[in-house]
């Protein structure tokens, strides 16, 4: 299998593009890693922190996103490559230390920005495209086109930031980040790293080296100076090319995974004699002299690129701008409505804007089999709704917070935040959930609705956060609540894992990202210092969970804490057998008679339970049950039995 | 790198399923064994939130010519390796056409829409007909089944690998998996071998069900 450190430059491996980056980041010789785990940039520290004590470097999982960047810039202010990693939330966390050390400058290690953007939103609470901010902050900015360019781009982007003296972006999509292709692998880098943050004093002999950016005005003039000098590297950059006929029916501007999408359209149309394909790697500045080359091919550009309309903007900006006289082509992309701009991309999607385009028919299967397989498929399959994993401990919290919200009777409500337990917006937290937004949010949200009591609000309120999460944004709000006594009770899921991305450890988990244990920073001792009520609950006593729940709402008073202890099930269950052998005793089940509506299948909603229409009673799937025991204790007629194991 | 050459060029392999029955693991195993013989493999993977349950499809794309895109076009799929019955289905439906091949483990997983009572999921005769008026060919393989007797449903994916080799559908022998098996499956690595040749015996004692 393929290893990010594998010492065999000139073989091929198979690299999902996270692996293909950090690979690149050891060619390139990099000393200093650092991320917060985010969907889809997590393996590019993730395989970076396996391998760094071998490979002399230091990779961490950092609180948040603005503490990587952070951290990576210091380690390039002493000299040493750094890149941080994050999604294209994370890139907002960052955004104010970005705005600040682009106009700053760097160290004399190169520093890079690995950004990578979530179009369709698969895993994110939004599809944003980072590549706006690389342009409104002024940070050259290059995609990968392919997985071994992924590796390629990184290696080369840290040359360029140390010739420019500035930051460097290098934005992946989910598509490069978490698909897989071949990858030819290069030299690892062997030089030693050697920190030192150098305080000689400039040529005036005023002051000694400092990252500063001011005087503003001064300094973002000089990197204007070094956004050229960016964009005089890019008119030559092996990462963009032209494949196609000199003179071309279409002529295609295409970036990142979307040129794979533009290859597999125009092959499978068989067109490649009429449509020509400029492929761009290196995005901002845009190489102007080398696409005003190509332009000249086609009367008709069509642009493909994931989420915003990026290169078909800056190119049409470059066009406005071109000498009087010349003549302006017809512009296809998501102005025109040829291509969405939001979702993503895929080879489908291309094939029918050419199509419109063009006026090419395209019919990939029989028709008839085609109505056939699409009849049957919606007759005979259905969703699957997402639900939260057999045993997991946050359907057995926001079983307790349901109920308790029910028993207390004022219309209380949850306010939501960022990872698996957002998914209690739907049927599987019994839709428990108002709001959710980005890191940190519920508890801020909660900030504002527990001080309205002024304006006759007196519906509890209840944040919930995971524990990850609380580390990386929620602090903040939390302080905020004690000090200003905003009336509402933080809920921490502490499942001891950052689950939703891997498991990847965090400050409470007494592990580093190198596998070296730490000191375990105590949610509990923290919210106590901060002078809050803490209680800690085991979700899967319901019992309890609930009439703490009730008690602290009764009670009122400013921000209070309640912490949900259990560890995530996917971490339990590959360390030990299951707690508990579960059948249902048919004899007890009463089916439909009970009155209960089928609370175990139809509204507790967990995988390992199945209505059994025939007999008309719930029985346990065993492949999918993992013993946790919970059910036993909502059923009314007490016929889901659990036995120790 | 020598150019392979392939019978159809690219080759379109779907593996489907559900979150947690180890496709991703089936794809990696496939993709490395085709990678160390020489072929340029892109693999996209389509998969929910990290929850168990979801719909998971990888699409492998294997080429002797090009680095090929994350995703097949849809009708284009020339094999599917399903996991799970109704997942098998649901590919059908997109990207099915009258000369693909599949290989079946029949073994549902029930959606939460069928455990709670509001959709039935088709039963097996049922299902039968759909493959056999959907594909070209069908081998039903039972694979959770033969796990659970090995000990885990967890082999159920590499039972599954062993019937996708056995039925040469790919362009790699029974040889080139064994050593990505003992690299990826140290500690476990006799019963995993085991529940290959499993899977290989399972699909030649089984006839195809095209036409029965």
């Amino acid at each position: 299998m393929a290893r990010i450190d594998i010492d065999a430059p000139d073989t091929t491996q198979l690299f999902i593009g996270n692996e293909a980056i950090a690979r690149g980041a050891l060619e390139a010789g990099i000393g200093f890693a650092a991320a917060y785990p985010g969907t889809p940039s997590s393996e590019i520290v993730g395989s970076l922190s396996a391998v760094a004590r071998k490979m002399g470097i230091y990779a961490e999982w950092s609180v948040n996103e603005k503490v990587a960047m952070e951290a990576a810039a210091g380690a390039s202010f002493a000299g040493v490559r750094a890149l941080a990693a994050m999604k294209q939330n994370g890139v907002n966390v960052a955004s104010d230390f970005l705005s600040t050390v682009i106009i700053a400058g760097i160290g004399k290690g190169g520093l890079v920005l690995i950004a990578c953007d979530d179009p369709a939103a698969i895993s994110s609470s939004n599809e944003q495209d980072t590549r706006l901010l690389a342009k409104w902050l002024g940070i050259p900015l290059v995609e990968p086109g392919s997985f071994q360019e992924a590796k390629d781009m990184t290696k080369w982007l840290f040359d360029l930031s140390e010739e420019i003296g500035t930051l460097c972006m290098l934005r992946s999509v989910t598509r490069i980040s978490h698909a897989r292709g071949n990858v030819k692998l290069g030299e690892l880098s062997r030089k030693g790293h050697k920190a030192y943050f150098d305080q000689i004093y400039d040529s005036r002999n005023v002051m000694p080296t400092a990252f500063m950016p001011i005087p503003s005005a001064l300094r973002h003039a000089f990197l204007y100076m070094k956004l050229d000098k960016a964009r005089e590297k890019f008119e030559s950059s092996p990462f963009n090319y032209y494949v196609g006929p000199d003179e071309a029916d279409l002529l295609i501007i295409t970036c990142g995974s979307c040129w794979l999408y533009a290859q597999d359209a125009v092959k499978t149309l068989k067109l490649e004699d009429r449509i020509g394909i400029l492929k761009l790697g290196t995005l901002w500045p845009l190489p102007e002299k080398l696409v005003g080359k190509h332009l000249n091919k086609s009367q008709k550009i069509l642009f493909i690129e994931d989420i915003e309309p990026f290169l078909e903007r800056s190119v049409m900006e470059m066009v406005a701008n071109s000498p009087e006289g010349s003549h302006y082509p017809t512009f296809y992309g998501k102005r025109s409505g040829h291509i969405n701009a939001y979702g993503e991309q895929s080879p489908d999607l291309v094939i029918k804007a050419i199509g419109s385009i063009l006026g090419v028919e395209y019919q990939p299967r029989d028709m008839e089999y085609a109505k056939k397989a699409e009849e049957i498929a919606k007759s005979h399959v259905s969703d699957r709704m997402m639900v939260f994993c057999p045993g997991c401990p946050h359907r057995a919290t926001f079983w307790s917070i349901k109920n308790a919200l029910k028993l207390d009777g004022r219309n209380g409500l949850v306010t939501g935040d960022i990872g698996c337990y957002s998914m209690a917006l739907g049927p599987s937290g019994f839709f428990q959930v108002r709001t959710m937004h980005c890191m940190g949010a519920g508890a801020g949200v909660a900030n504002g609705l527990g001080k309205l009591g002024q304006f006759g609000f007196n519906q509890p309120v209840i944040a919930v956060v995971g524990d990850s999460t609380f580390f990386h944004a929620t602090i903040p709000a939390l302080i905020n609540g004690i000090y200003n006594q905003s009336d509402f009770i933080l809920v921490i899921l502490d499942n001891n894992a950052t689950a939703m991305t891997g498991f990847q450890p965090h400050p409470g988990t007494g592990m580093t990202a190198m596998g070296e244990p730490a000191k375990v920073i105590s949610i509990e001792a923290l919210c106590r210092s901060l002078g809050a009520r803490v209680e800690i609950c085991d979700p899967f006593d319901l019992k309890s969970t609930t009439a703490t729940l009730l008690e602290m709402m009764a009670e009122g008073g400013g921000a209070k804490v309640v912490i949900m202890r259990r560890e995530c099930e996917l971490v339990r269950g590959r360390k030990e057998a299951p707690p508990y052998k579960m059948h249902v005793d048919p004899d007890k089940c009463i089916g439909e008679a009970c009155g209960c509506d089928r609370l175990c299948t139809r509204v507790f909603l967990c995988p390992g339970l199945i209505w059994d229409k025939k007999t008309g009673k719930a029985k346990i799937d065993e492949v999918i049950c993992t013993g946790c025991g919970v059910c036993a204790d909502i059923c009314p007629q007490g016929a889901i039995i659990k036995e120790a194991t | 790198m020598t150019v392979r050459q392939l019978v159809k060029d690219p080759l379109n392999l779907i593996i489907t399923g559900i979150g947690g029955q180890g496709n991703v693991l089936i794809s990696l195993i496939i993709g490395n064994a085709l990678v160390e013989n020489g072929y340029l493999v892109t693999i996209g993977e389509t998969y929910g939130s990290s929850q168990r349950g979801g719909p998971v499809m990888s699409h492998i794309r294997i080429s002797g010519e090009t680095q090929f895109s994350q995703f097949i076009p849809d009708g284009c799929a020339d094999i599917i390796l399903g996991m799970e019955p109704m997942e098998t289905v649901r590919m059908l439906g997109r990207y099915g056409n009258p000369s693909v091949v599949t290989i079946v483990n029949p073994r549902p997983i029930y959606p939460i829409e069928v455990t709670g009572g509001y959709v039935e999921y088709p039963g097996p005769d049922e299902l039968m007909e759909i493959f056999k008026e959907l594909t070209a060919k069908t081998w039903i393989i039972n694979a959770t089944e033969e796990a659970q007797k090995m000990g885990s449903p967890m082999f159920a994916n590499v039972i599954l690998i062993g019937a996708l080799i056995a039925s040469d559908v790919l362009p790699l022998d029974e040889k080139s998996i064994e050593p990505i098996l003992r690299e990826t499956f140290p500690k476990e690595i006799e019963a995993n071998i085991a529940a290959y040749r499993k899977g290989m015996a399972l699909l030649r004692q089984e006839p195809m069900k095209k036409g029965l």
